[in-house]
C-alpha cells in the first residue's frame, strides 16, 4: 500500500493542476476535496480517473483487483459486482477494461466521477460522507469490519512519514488548539487522544520503536485520565509483532473513534490543518475518526467529559435516534380473589380449568394503551401457566402490603452473608419472591438455598412417580420426595467459575453462565442440569432471564451477546457491536429489549425483535458491571468500576444523572419496586440509597437538549444520596427488593 | 528506554532468558536473548492484563494465581502449576549472587498418607441473614459496636454476661481465671462490651474492696487483650475506671494494712497497656491522661497515695511522660514531700511511710528517665561531654536553648503515639516545654536524691568493675584539671548551679542541704544568679515562684536527717558531694563514678552485662521499699540497666 501511495504522488503531481479546480468546483462537502494538497492525490485519484497517467493506473488497478479477489474469496458477490461496475473492471481481462474505465471516466464529468467513487466506498464500507473516499483504505476497512484480519487492518498504518516529524505535528496541533478560543478548545481537545493513539501505533507499526517510545512519553501526560487503562495497554506495546492479536488495538482499528464537534470548531480545525498542510494528521482524522458535526454552540468541557470515556468515543447521534418502546406490557388481567383468599387459591390449584374462561373475559377488556409500550405481540411471549397466575396473585397481594419508600422512609436492609465461602462467591441471585437464593462459586458449583423455612425437595424418580395417584388434589405435593428435603442443594456441572446466575421468574429454572463458555439451565424441581447452551466459545460473564421467562440473554468475552430461548439449543439472536467483553446483561421489563454493558465502557440497548442496536450510552470511565431498569421501563441505571452510577433516559437516549459516592467498583444496582429508590452495592463494602424519584423529576427535557444530545449534569449526588450503609468487610455483590420493598443485600465475608 | 521500561513494568532480563535456555539445553546469542526477553515481558504484561478481568468478574480485589492461569489457558499457553496455595510463598535470595527463588519444600507423601490427623475439610458454605438496618436507620459505625436500633441481646448472650460477671466478681478464684480467659479470647461478645464497660465503671462503688477492684481491673485487662473486640470510644470509659484506681484515695487505703499500693501499680501498668494498644482509638487520650496525672500531682491537698498513683502512672506511660510532667514538677513537689518526711512525730508515722513510698516511686521514675535519656540519641552529647568544668557549664547555658530537637521518644514513635505527644494541644502547659539536657537533669535530680540516685549510675559496670579509685581518678584529673574531683566544693558547685540555670529548684535543693550560716553565704550569689536567669525564660517563672514559696516554708522542717545524708554532710565537710560515704564507699570512688557517667553519655556503649548488684543495702535507710524495686525489676523498667 505504501508503494501505491508513494507512486501516486509523483504520478498525479502533474495533473493536479487540472483536477483541483474542477473538484473544488463541485463544492460537495467531501472533506477530502478541500484537503491539503498533498493529501489530495490519494483521494482524487479515482475521481480523476480520466487523467490517470500510465504509471498510476496499473498500480491503482492492482489494488482494486486485490480487493475484488478478497471480496470474491469471502463470497460477497454483490459487492464484487458493484465494485466491478463502479470501477469498470471486466470479469476476466482487467487490463483491457482498465482502459475502458479510464475512457468512461473521461467521458463523465470529474465531479460525477468523484461522487461515484464516494458511493462505491460507502457501499463497501459504510464509510460516512465526511470520511475519506480514498479507494485503498476503504476496502481494507470493509474487510476489517467483516473479519478482523490483522494484516489487512494494520496495513492502513503503512504510510510512511518521517518519524521525527510526528512530535512536531502533534505539537503543532497542540499549540494550535491551545491558542483557539476557549469555547472551542474543549471540543478540539477531544482530537488529542485518538490522534495520539493512532500516531503512536503508526510509529510502532513502522518499527520506529524508540521514536514511538519518546512520542508516548512526551504526550501521554496530556491525555485525559480516564483513558489511563487503555494507555497502559498501549504503552506495553512497542513492537509490530505485538500488534498482532492485541484486542485493544483491533478495537481501535476496526472502529472509528467517534467525536462530536460543533461545526464552528470543526471548521477551525480543518482550516488550520489546511494552512499547515498537515496531511499526516489529516489522514488520521479522515481514516480513523468519525467526526459527528452538529450545528450550534460548542460544548463545554464538563459536557464533553460526561459523555466521553468509552473505548471508541461517544455514540453517534444517529445511533440513539431509533424509537424505543420502553413502556410496559399490559399485565394480563387476573381477578384478585378478595376475602376468601385461601379458598380461592386452593380452588385454582385444584381446578385449573375454571380459571381459563375468566382470563379470556378479562383479556377482552382493553384498557388504554401506553403509547410507548410495544404491542403485546411484538415478540411472542409464553402463555401464562396457571402457576404463573397464582404467582401473579401472590404478587398483587404482597404489593398491597408494600411499604411506600421515600427519602423519609428508607427501606430496612437485610444482609445475606455467605459464610465459609472459601470457594469464592462470584454471583448471587434471588428469586423474585425472595424465597430462594442462589450463589455461583469459583469452584464451578452453583448452590441454592431456601431462604424460607420451606426446604428444598427434589421430584421423585420416574419409577416412584408412576405410583402416584395422579388424580389426587395434592398431586404437586405428592411428587416431591420428602427424603431429599434440605436447606440447600449443590448443582455440579460447570468446569469453571460461575460468573452469572439468574432465576427464571417462575422459579422452576436457574441459569448459570461460566468461564467454561457454556450457559446451563438447571431445573429447580429435580436439581439437575437440563441444557448446556454452547455458543460462546469464551467465558460467559453474565446471563439474565427475561421477566416473562422463556428467553434469556448471555454475554461474554467474545463480545457478542446472544439471545436464547430455553427450548432452542442455538441462539435466536446475536447482538454484536461491542468492542470489548460484555460484562453484564439485563432484560428490559417488557422483554422487548436487552441492555448490555461492556468493558469498552459503553452500554448498548438491543431490540430483541430485529437484533438492532437502538441505543449506545457512553460516559462511563470503566467497565460496566451493573445495570438496572427502572420498574416503569423508562430509565436505565448503570454502575461501573469507576464507582459512579449513571442514569439514562431510554426514550431520548440521554444521560440525566450521575451519582458519585462509591469508592470502588459497583457490582449491583436495583430499583425499589415502585422505582422511588435506587440501591447500589459496591466493593467498598457499602450499600448506598439514592433518591431516584428526585433524579427523575430533575430531568429537564427541553427539545433543544434532546435535539443536540448535550447533557447538562448538575452535580447533585449529595442531595440524591439518602444513605450509606456499611457492611463488615463484605463487598455487596447483589441487591434485591422484596415485593414489600425490603432490601436484601448479599455478599461473602471477605476479611 | 530500558530505564523507562523498568519504571513502568517488571522486566525479565536477558540473562534470565539465557539461563532458561541453557537449562533447556539451547544456546542463545545475546541479540536473540534480548529479543526474547522483550517479548516475554510483553506477553507477561498481556497475560496480566487479561487475568485482571477474571479477578474483576470474581468480584475480588486480589489477583490470584488461578486468575493468571486462566488467562494463560485462554491464550493457549500452558498454565503454571504448583502455585495455587492461598498463603504467600516466601521469596528467598541466595546468599551469594543475585539469585532469588521460591522456597519449595518437598512434601513427604508417605507421611501425608499415613497421617492420623486427617483434616476434616472446611465448613460447608452457608448463608446467614441479619437485619443490618431498620428503616434505613442503623449505626454508621461498622459492626462490632452494638447498633442502638438492634440492641436486643439474645438469650445466650444475656446468660453469658451473667455467668461471666458472676464468675469474675465471685468467690472462686479458679472460676474467675476461667472467666477472664474466656473474656480474653471470646470473639462473639462484641454486643456485650458496653455492659462490661458499665460493670467496670462500678469501681467507684467498690472502692472499699481491694479484692473487687483487683478483679475489675483484671476484667479490663481481659477486655483490652481480646483481639476480637473493637473498643472504640469505650476506651475512654475503661481508662477513666483504671485512672480511678490509680489516683483516687480509695476507701480501702484508709486502712494501712491494705496493700492498695500494689493495686495502683497494677492499674498503672494496665493503663500503659491500654494506652499502647488502644491509644489511637481516642485522639488526645495521652494528653488527657497526662493532664489529669499532672493535676493530681500538683494538688498538695491530695493524699500521698494519690500522688503515688500519679507518679507510677507517669512512670508506666514512659519516660517521656516522666520528663514532661514529673520532672518539671519535682522541685515544687519536693518541698511538700520533704516536709512530710522530715516530720518525725508519731502521729505522722503513717503519712511518713506513705511519703517514703512516694519518694521511692519518684526515684524509680526519674532513674528510668535518666537511663532512657542516656540511651536515647544524645542530642546534647556534644556539650555533655564536658560537663564538669565551668566552661562546659557555660556551654550548656549558651547552647541549651538551641539544643532543639527533643530526643525522639523511642517506643512512643514506634507506636504512633508521637503524634499525640507533639500535637500538644494549644494552651497545654507543656506546650512551651523544652527538654532539659541530660547532664543538667542529672544534676538537678542529684540535688534532690543525692547518692540514692547516683548509686545507680555509678555502679554501672564501667566503674563498678574497675576496682580501686585512685588510678582512674588520676586519669580523670589529668583530663580535666578543674574537674570536681580535684576542685574544692565551690568549683564543684558552681557548674551545677549555672548549668541548670533555668531550673531554679537547684537552689532549693542546695540551701536546704546547707547548714545555716556558712554555706548559705556560699550559695547565695549563685542562687540570685539563677533566679535572674530563670526569669528570662518564661517557663520557669512559675517554678521560681513556687521555689520562693518553698523557701518560705523551708525552715518549717527542722529535722532533715531523714534524708540522704549526702545532703547534709556535704556542706559540713566542705567537699559537699564527695565527702561522705555510703555503704562504705569512699568519696573518691564516688566522684569517679559520677564523672565517667557524665562523659560517657555521648557514645553510651551498652557495656557487657555487669553482675547485677544488690542495691538494697546501698540505699539510704529510708524511702526505698524492697517491693517496688523488685516489681519494676521484673518489668522492662528494670533498674539494673547497665550504663
Amino acid at each position: 500500500m505504501a508503494a501505491v501511495q508513494g507512486g501516486l504522488v509523483d504520478a498525479v503531481e502533474e495533473k493536479d493542476i487540472k483536477t483541483e479546480p474542477s473538484s473544488d468546483g463541485t463544492g460537495n462537502n467531501n472533506a477530502n476535496d478541500a484537503g491539503p494538497p498533498s493529501a489530495s492525490p490519494g483521494s482524487s485519484a479515482p475521481s480523476a480517473g480520466s487523467n490517470k497517467s500510465a504509471a498510476g493506473a496499473p498500480e491503482d488497478q492492482q489494488t482494486l483487483l486485490a480487493v475484488l479477489q478478497f471480496l470474491r474469496k469471502n463470497k460477497l458477490t454483490e459487492s464484487v459486482d458493484i465494485l466491478r461496475r463502479e470501477a469498470g473492471l471486466p470479469e476476466d481481462s482487467p487490463d483491457l477494461k482498465a482502459d475502458d474505465s479510464s475512457g468512461a471516466g473521461s467521458g463523465a464529468a470529474a465531479g460525477s466521477g468523484d461522487a461515484e467513487g464516494g458511493d462505491a466506498s460507502a457501499l463497501l464500507s459504510r464509510v460516512t460522507a465526511s470520511s475519506a473516499a480514498a479507494a485503498p483504505p476503504a476496502p481494507t476497512k470493509a474487510s476489517g469490519e467483516d473479519q478482523p484480519d490483522v494484516n489487512v487492518v494494520l496495513s492502513a498504518y503503512s504510510q510512511q512519514g518521517d518519524p521525527k516529524l510526528y512530535p512536531v505535528y502533534y505539537n503543532g496541533l497542540k499549540r494550535f488548539i491551545e491558542s483557539v478560543l476557549d469555547c472551542h478548545r474543549a471540543e478540539l481537545s477531544q482530537v488529542f487522544y485518538p490522534l495520539f493513539v493512532h500516531m503512536y501505533l503508526e510509529l510502532v507499526y513502522n518499527n520506529f520503536e524508540s521514536e514511538a517510545k519518546a512520542f508516548f512519553d512526551k504526550y501521554t501526560g496530556d491525555q485525559e485520565c480516564y483513558y489511563e487503562d487503555d494507555l497502559r495497554i498501549l504503552s506495553s506495546l512497542s513492537k509490530r509483532e505485538h500488534m498482532r492479536g492485541n484486542e485493544t488495538l483491533l478495537d481501535f482499528r476496526t472502529s472509528k473513534f467517534v467525536l462530536r464537534i460543533s461545526r464552528d470548531s470543526y471548521q477551525l480545525l480543518k482550516r488550520h490543518l489546511q494552512e499547515r498542510q498537515n496531511n499526516q494528521i489529516w489522514n488520521i482524522i479522515q481514516e480513523h475518526l468519525y467526526i459527528d458535526i452538529f450545528d450550534g454552540m460548542p460544548r463545554s468541557k464538563s459536557q464533553i467529559d460526561a459523555m466521553s470515556g468509552s473505548l471508541a468515543g461517544e455514540g453517534k447521534r444517529e445511533a440513539n435516534k431509533a424509537k424505543v418502546y420502553y413502556g410496559l406490557l399490559k399485565e394480563p388481567e387476573i381477578e384478585l380473589p378478595l376475602d376468601d383468599e385461601d379458598e380461592e387459591a386452593e380452588n385454582e390449584e385444584g381446578k385449573p380449568k375454571k380459571k381459563k374462561p375468566k382470563k379470556d373475559s378479562m383479556g377482552s377488556k382493553n384498557k388504554k394503551q401506553d403509547p410507548h409500550a410495544p404491542s403485546q405481540t411484538r415478540i411472542p411471549l409464553p402463555e401464562l401457566k396457571d402457576s404463573d397466575k397464582l404467582d401473579k396473585i401472590m404478587y398483587m397481594k404482597e404489593a398491597t402490603k408494600r411499604v411506600r419508600l421515600g427519602p423519609d422512609n428508607l427501606p430496612s436492609i437485610c444482609f445475606y452473608s455467605f459464610l465459609n465461602a472459601y470457594q469464592g462467591l462470584t454471583a448471587v441471585d434471588f428469586t423474585d419472591d425472595s424465597s430462594l437464593i442462589a450463589g455461583g462459586f469459583a469452584d464451578s458449583t452453583v448452590r441454592v438455598w431456601s431462604v424460607t423455612p420451606k426446604k428444598l425437595r427434589k421430584v421423585k424418580s420416574a419409577a416412584d412417580l408412576n405410583l402416584i395417584d395422579k388424580e389426587s388434589d395434592d398431586v404437586l405435593e405428592r411428587i416431591m420426595d420428602e427424603k431429599t428435603a434440605s436447606e440447600s442443594k449443590i448443582l455440579y456441572g460447570h468446569s469453571g467459575p460461575v460468573y452469572g446466575i439468574s432465576f427464571s421468574p417462575d422459579r422452576n429454572y436457574l441459569l448459570s453462565s461460566s468461564e467454561d463458555g457454556t450457559v446451563r439451565l438447571w431445573s429447580l424441581q429435580t436439581f439437575t442440569c437440563l441444557v448446556g447452551y454452547k455458543g460462546h466459545n469464551y467465558p460467559v460473564w453474565d446471563t439474565h432471564f427475561s421477566p416473562h421467562g422463556y428467553y434469556f440473554i448471555s454475554g461474554g468475552h467474545d463480545r457478542v451477546a446472544r439471545l436464547w430461548a430455553t427450548d432452542h439449543y442455538q441462539p435466536l439472536r446475536m447482538f454484536s457491536g461491542h468492542l470489548a467483553d460484555i460484562t453484564c446483561t439485563r432484560f428490559h421489563p417488557n422483554s422487548n429489549y436487552v441492555a448490555t454493558g461492556s468493558s469498552d465502557r459503553t452500554i448498548r440497548l438491543w431490540d430483541v425483535l430485529n437484533g438492532n442496536c437502538v441505543r449506545i450510552f457512553t460516559g462511563h470511565k470503566g467497565p460496566i458491571h451493573a445495570l438496572a431498569f427502572s420498574p416503569n421501563g423508562k430509565f436505565l441505571a448503570s454502575g461501573a468500576t469507576d464507582g459512579r452510577v449513571l442514569l439514562w433516559d431510554i426514550g431520548n437516549g440521554m444521560m440525566f444523572g450521575e451519582l458519585k459516592g462509591h469508592t470502588d467498583s459497583i457490582y449491583s444496582l436495583r430499583f425499589s419496586r415502585d422505582g422511588e429508590i435506587l440501591a447500589s452495592g459496591s466493593m467498598d463494602n457499602t450499600v448506598r440509597l439514592w433518591d431516584a424519584l428526585k433524579a427523575f423529576d430533575d430531568l429537564e427535557t427541553d427539545d433543544f437538549t434532546v435535539a443536540t444530545g448535550h447533557v447538562h449534569l448538575q452535580d447533585n449526588s449529595q442531595e440524591l444520596l439518602l444513605g450509606t450503609y456499611v457492611s463488615k468487610s463484605t463487598p455487596v455483590i447483589h441487591l434485591h427488593f422484596t415485593r414489600r420493598n425490603l432490601l436484601l443485600a448479599a455478599g461473602s465475608y471477605n476479611p | 528506554m530500558a530505564d523507562r521500561d523498568e519504571r513502568r513494568f517488571a522486566e525479565v532480563s536477558r540473562d534470565s532468558v539465557k539461563l532458561m535456555a541453557e537449562s533447556a539445553g539451547a544456546e542463545l546469542g545475546d541479540d536473540v536473548a534480548a529479543l526474547l526477553a522483550e517479548d516475554v515481558c510483553y506477553r507477561l504484561r498481556e497475560a496480566t492484563q487479561s487475568s485482571s478481568q477474571f479477578m474483576r468478574h470474581a468480584k475480588r480485589r486480589k489477583l490470584t494465581v488461578e486468575d493468571f492461569n486462566r488467562a494463560l489457558r485462554w491464550s493457549n499457553v500452558e498454565a503454571v502449576c504448583g502455585y495455587g496455595a492461598q498463603d504467600a510463598l516466601p521469596f528467598c535470595p541466595v546468599k551469594d549472587g543475585e539469585l532469588f527463588f521460591i522456597e519449595d519444600r518437598d512434601i513427604n507423601l508417605v507421611e501425608l498418607a499415613l497421617a492420623t490427623n486427617i483434616p476434616k475439610g472446611c465448613a460447608e458454605a452457608m448463608v446467614r441473614v441479619n437485619v443490618s438496618y431498620l428503616d434505613g436507620k442503623g449505626n454508621l459505625e461498622p459492626q462490632g459496636t452494638v447498633p442502638t436500633a438492634v440492641q436486643s441481646l439474645s438469650e445466650d448472650l444475656l446468660k453469658y454476661y451473667q455467668q461471666i460477671t458472676r464468675a469474675v466478681l465471685g468467690e472462686d478464684p479458679h472460676l474467675m481465671k476461667v472467666a477472664l480467659l474466656d473474656l480474653q479470647s471470646n470473639s462473639k461478645m462484641a454486643a456485650l462490651l458496653p455492659y462490661f464497660v458499665y460493670v467496670i465503671s462500678g469501681v467507684k462503688s467498690v472502692s472499699h474492696d481491694l479484692e473487687q477492684l483487683n478483679r475489675l481491673l483484671h476484667m479490663v485487662k481481659s477486655l483490652v487483650q481480646n483481639p476480637y473486640l473493637y473498643l472504640g470510644a469505650y476506651v475512654r470509659s475503661l481508662v477513666s475506671s483504671v485512672m480511678y484506681c490509680i489516683l483516687e484515695p480509695l476507701a480501702a487505703s484508709i486502712n494501712p494494712l491494705n496493700d492498695h499500693w500494689t493495686l495502683r501499680d497494677y492499674a498503672a501498668l494496665l493503663l500503659s497497656h491500654i494506652f499502647w494498644t488502644h491509644g489511637d482509638l481516642v485522639s488526645g487520650l495521652y494528653h488527657q491522661i497526662l493532664l489529669s496525672l499532672q493535676k493530681v500531682l500538683s494538688d498538695p491537698v491530695r493524699p500521698l497515695c494519690s500522688h503515688y498513683g500519679a507518679v507510677v502512672g507517669l512512670h508506666a506511660l514512659g519516660w517521656k511522660a516522666v520528663e514532661r510532667v514529673l520532672f518539671p514538677h519535682l522541685p515544687a513537689y519536693w518541698a511538700n514531700l520533704q516536709a512530710v518526711l522530715d516530720d518525725d512525730s508519731v502521729s505522722n508515722a503513717q503519712v511518713k511511710a506513705d511519703g517514703h513510698k512516694v519518694y521511692g516511686a519518684i526515684l524509680v521514675a526519674v532513674e528510668h528517665l535518666l537511663k532512657m535519656k542516656a540511651v536515647s540519641p544524645p542530642a546534647d552529647g556534644g556539650s555533655g561531654a564536658q560537663p564538669g568544668s565551668a566552661g562546659g557549664a557555660v556551654g550548656y547555658r549558651a547552647s541549651s536553648p538551641g539544643l532543639s530537637p527533643p530526643p525522639e521518644p523511642l517506643s512512643e514513635a514506634a507506636l504512633g503515639i508521637a503524634s499525640h505527644l507533639q500535637a500538644g494541644g494549644a494552651g497545654c502547659p507543656w506546650e512551651e516545654w523544652t527538654p532539659v539536657p541530660l547532664p543538667a537533669m542529672y544534676c538537678e535530680l542529684y540535688s534532690f536524691f543525692g547518692d540514692s540516685l547516683a548509686v545507680r549510675f555509678s555502679t554501672g559496670p564501667g566503674f563498678g568493675s574497675s576496682p580501686p579509685g585512685p588510678p582512674a581518678r588520676r586519669g580523670d584529673a589529668r583530663k580535666e584539671p578543674c574537674g570536681p574531683a580535684s576542685n574544692p566544693d565551690t568549683a564543684r558547685k558552681m557548674p551545677q548551679l549555672t548549668a541548670n540555670l533555668n531550673i531554679s529548684p537547684r537552689q532549693d535543693g542546695s540551701p536546704r542541704t546547707d547548714p545555716p550560716p556558712p554555706s548559705l553565704a556560699a550559695t547565695g550569689p549563685a542562687r540570685s544568679l539563677a533566679r535572674c536567669s530563670s526569669s528570662s525564660s518564661s517557663s520557669s517563672v512559675q517554678r521560681s515562684k513556687s521555689s520562693v514559696s518553698r523557701l518560705g516554708q523551708r525552715p518549717a522542717g527542722p529535722t532533715r536527717d531523714v534524708f540522704p545524708k549526702a545532703r547534709f554532710t556535704s556542706p559540713q565537710t566542705g567537699l559537699p558531694v564527695f565527702s561522705f560515704l555510703i555503704g562504705g564507699r569512699q568519696m573518691g570512688r564516688r566522684c569517679q563514678g559520677r564523672r565517667p557517667f557524665q562523659t560517657t553519655f555521648a557514645p553510651t556503649p551498652p557495656l557487657a552485662a555487669a553482675p547485677p548488684r544488690a542495691y538494697a543495702h546501698k540505699l539510704p535507710v529510708i524511702g526505698r521499699v524492697g517491693k517496688p524495686v523488685r516489681r519494676w525489676a521484673g518489668s522492662h523498667y528494670s533498674l539494673h540497666l547497665p550504663l
